[in-house]
């Protein structure tokens, strides 16, 4: 099967899972496993505090032995992403950066004028950028010309677990952006939706509240990573279409001849 | 020489030393602090006695180890509200809700008409709620200072301000209750910090723990006591024990505005931060090393499951198959 590739670097599982609001350390570490992800997301912002304060959490993330997205959640302005961004860098020596900036603090609707900016900043500072966006042609046109070379268009908004509101602009960004990876991030609930994001040609799906706060995080876990394998063999396989005309799938040669 | 030493006056401690001086045993209580609650994590606490409200947040173990806290502390302190604990969301969090009912089970849903009965100053919020009519609450500043009269009564030594070394204390057994301050010796040990406020207000009065689920910002205001109301809590996986951030006061200020607009003539009257001392899987827990048994990972749990573990902590005092089957720590 073909890798998963990000800024240059291959992977073989297609889900990336965030590190927030599970019941204990432990039941991340098991959901983490039990899902096969090798990235995972970390929210810098409020586990930041002073010098190292949080450096216990940040060692039972590394210690997972998975490649660690810092993203800039909870971030209100260009000018916030981008200073979380540089603590990020520096407190997990990366320089990939997930880049939030929410735009409305009801909705939680990225603010993709501030996203862009601080895309062409961040890039100029040779982040490798992972933009949480719309589906909006324009603005994933315009990150791409800033330098982004992934884009992560949501399925519906953060933590609402309402599956992919717009499949058709989803299935315009994968048409229009056919070599660059994306990966649907934020309004997963099922491991339906996710595989519906794999069949529509999504090279990835990343996901959180869905398997943190499902009962079993764990077993969640494995069903999504199942969800997101199926689905993603179904859109190399080559999905039949609908249609409107009902087809026999038995062979006519086989039915009993019943002629004088 | 007593038989139990017990390090550190909080919770954990206090609840060992009640337990054991139930069944008879000889003990002293060493506390670094002054004064009665300083430095110790459980004079922070809402001190809520809810198994079943936690489930939202915990795991089933919880809420089974604190099924017996009601019980426990009404025999050890003066003062146990059982009223309950109303629990509120938004109409649009209603799915909060239904998870909570689901995993806490000892629940009913109750509507506007409802609430605003049984807490007729929260008539206002138009939202839905559930009633967990079994569950209790108390003032845990009152109760720790009850379970040292408690323990006085019973001619128990309690020595504040006194910084104690494990090595110079002569006791068959020492129980190492710090807390997060015992993080040096139990590696496995790490501090989530809380964030909590203390108003007051003749505005409005509650008569049991209120609770709002909320995606982003949930909280709980428990009654006390003068008009006063506990306001909590942040849970943020650091181990930083001050600084109570500006975005952290907004979010429990927010979500108590709005569950009621009454608290906006509120005074603040204290607000606090401390760490809560957990393992990694939040589940509280005996660890030994030689004579000493470390009494710790209470997390936000340490009026839940304070009775619980001090139970089974007194139990492996007594009990030498129990004393044996104690996990090791290196």
């Amino acid at each position: 099967m073909t890798m998963l590739e990000l800024y240059g670097r291959s992977f073989e599982s297609r889900i990336l899972l965030g590190t927030a609001r599970y019941p204990s350390p432990d039941r991340l570490a098991e959901a983490v496993q039990a899902s096969g992800t090798e990235i995972v997301t970390v929210s810098l912002r409020r586990e930041a505090g002073g010098s190292h304060a949080g450096e216990k959490f940040w060692n039972l993330i590394k210690s997972l032995d998975v490649t660690v997205l810092p993203n800039t959640a909870g971030c209100y302005s260009a000018r916030e992403a981008i200073t979380t961004a540089k603590m990020a860098r520096e407190l997990f020596q990366t320089d990939w950066i997930k880049l939030e900036v929410i735009g409305d603090s009801e909705s939680l609707h990225p603010d993709t004028a501030g996203l862009m900016e601080a895309a062409r900043i961040l890039n100029a500072e040779e982040f490798k950028v992972f933009p949480y966006t719309t589906e909006d042609l324009v603005v994933a046109e315009k990150l791409l010309h800033a330098g982004c070379e992934v884009l992560m268009p949501w399925g519906a908004p953060i933590g609402t677990a309402r599956g992919l509101n717009n499949e058709y602009g989803l299935r315009a960004l994968r048409s229009r952006f056919e070599t660059t990876p994306v990966i649907v991030d934020a309004g997963i609930g099922l491991p339906s939706h996710a595989a519906r994001a794999m069949e529509l040609g999504s090279d990835a799906v990343l996901l959180n509240t869905a398997v943190a706060r499902a009962e079993d995080p764990a077993r969640m876990a494995e069903a999504f990573a199942e969800g997101i394998r199926a689905g993603r063999n179904a859109y190399l396989a080559g999905p039949m279409q609908p249609s409107d005309m009902p087809q026999t799938s038995t062979s006519l040669i086989d039915k009993a001849d019943l002629r004088e | 020489m007593s038989e139990v030493a017990i390090i550190g006056a909080g919770v954990a401690g206090l609840t060992c030393a009640c337990e054991l001086i139930d069944r008879g045993i000889d003990i002293s209580i060493h506390e670094q602090a002054e004064r009665l609650g300083e430095g110790a994590c459980s004079w922070f606490a809402g001190g809520m006695l809810a198994p079943y409200c936690e489930r939202d947040t915990a795991e089933d173990e919880v809420m089974q180890r604190g099924l017996l806290a009601i019980r426990w502390w009404q025999e050890h302190v003066t003062e146990v509200t059982q009223k309950g604990s109303l629990v509120l969301a938004l109409p649009r969090d209603r799915n909060e809700l239904e998870r909570l009912s689901r995993l806490g089970k000892q629940c009913r849903w109750i509507d506007q008409a409802e609430t605003s009965e049984i807490e007729p100053h929260l008539a206002d919020f138009s939202g839905l709620g559930l009633l967990f009519p079994d569950e209790a609450h108390l003032d845990p500043r009152k109760a720790l200072q009850d379970l040292t009269n408690y323990l006085k009564k019973r001619e128990v030594s309690i020595q504040f301000g006194q910084a104690v070394k494990l090595e110079d204390l002569d006791a068959r057994i020492i129980l190492d209750c710090r807390g997060y301050h015992s993080h040096d010796v139990l590696p496995g040990l790490r501090g989530v910090k809380g964030e909590m406020m203390i108003l007051r207000t003749r505005d409005i009065s509650l008569t049991r723990p209120v609770r709002l689920l909320h995606p982003r910002q949930p909280i709980y205001i428990v009654p006390r006591d003068d008009h006063q109301f506990m306001l909590g809590a942040t849970l943020i996986e650091n181990n930083e024990r001050g600084r109570f951030s500006v975005r952290s006061m907004l979010d429990l200020l927010s979500s108590a505005l709005l569950l009621s607009p009454s608290f906006g003539e509120a005074e603040i009257i204290e607000h606090g931060v401390d760490i809560r001392p957990a393992f990694d899987d939040n589940i509280p827990r005996l660890w030994r090393k030689d004579n000493v048994v470390f009494v710790n990972g209470l997390y936000r749990h340490g009026f839940l499951l304070g009775p619980d573990l001090a139970i089974q902590t007194a139990d492996a005092v007594i009990n030498p198959n129990q004393w044996e089957e104690l996990p090791q720590c290196a």
